[in-house]
């Protein structure tokens, strides 16, 4: 049970901190998004 | 019509082509909890603390290639000055999603640690060596935060991440060139023989390449936001330099 326990935060940790980096990364470019002009957006 | 390039909206970092690698990624990842959790045999000896392997080694080959994108990126904008920050900036975003990895490699193997010696940490070689690259990168990030141009920020940094790149082979190598607790490689050992099952190593290489994947999107949209950062910073700079030469002016 104690494996179980230990495996499972293993995952959980892995998952979630990719899942708020992409979280964290998407909020910022939204919200700089909104104050830079279109056309100094290379990738548009 | 809708190319590959095509943004989905104009007010995000995506393109049709950063959607696919998002989906590719969440695809594998996904088989990997499925098949690590469920479908591969316990170990023998670890039994099932080995499930940790999953994704506790893809993380750290991951580590290891943000970190060498960032030296391979850095040496390209310390040597051909006359190219955009471009390059300077991929380095930085890749030593971020580095330091990500390389965090996720230390907290889940002290959790294998645990179960397999008994101990969250052991000032042992692999370590040891592993703790203090990931500082290192750290102190990278913060080099990068110091005050200054984007030109003056790419060439200080640039010169760190082409010494912190040499630790690495330290990292890697430290389980032979030390007696460790930490065990020896089970697939890029230097004898070629591959010590895992069928599925297992299947498993594992299919996390190399979700993580893979996972990388290449966080790299690729963080360094459009430093891209619209350094925009505002330099826009930000004329607005006040703009500002100081019309107070200069007598009216």
């Amino acid at each position: 049970m104690k494996d179980v326990g230990f495996i499972a935060l293993s995952y959980v940790l892995t998952l979630g901190s990719m899942a708020l980096f992409a979280v964290v990364t998407v909020r910022r470019a939204r919200s700089l998004s909104r104050t830079i002009p279109d056309r100094d957006k290379p990738w548009l | 019509m809708t190319t590959i390039t095509t943004p989905t909206t104009s007010r995000s970092t995506s393109t049709t082509a950063t959607r696919v690698l998002g989906t590719v990624a969440l695809v594998l990842m996904a088989w990997v909890v499925v098949s690590g959790l469920f479908l591969t045999p316990a170990d023998v000896v670890q039994l099932e603390s080995v499930r940790i392997m999953y994704v506790h080694v893809p993380s750290a080959w991951i580590a290891y290639l943000a970190f060498v994108t960032t030296a391979v990126a850095s040496a390209i904008s310390l040597f051909r000055r006359h190219r955009s920050l471009g390059f300077d900036r991929v380095a930085g975003a890749s030593a971020e999603v580095g330091v990500l990895f390389m965090a996720i490699t230390l907290v889940t193997g002290s959790l294998w640690g645990r179960l397999t010696w008994g101990t969250f940490w052991q000032w042992d070689p692999r370590l040891t060596t592993t703790a203090f690259l990931f500082v290192t990168y750290v102190g990278y990030l913060a080099i990068r935060r110091l005050d200054g141009t984007p030109r003056q920020r790419a060439r200080r940094s640039a010169i760190l991440a082409l010494l912190a790149v040499l630790e690495i082979p330290l990292v890697h190598f430290s389980v032979v060139l030390w007696r460790s607790l930490h065990q020896e490689a089970s697939v890029l050992n230097t004898d070629g023989d591959v010590r895992l099952d069928g599925l297992m190593l299947f498993t594992l290489f299919s996390g190399v390449i979700a993580f893979s994947a996972a990388f290449a999107w966080f790299v690729v949209h963080r360094q459009r936001v430093a891209a619209m950062e350094d925009l505002r910073l330099t826009s930000g700079l004329d607005v006040a330099l703009a500002e100081r030469r019309a107070e200069a002016i007598p009216s």
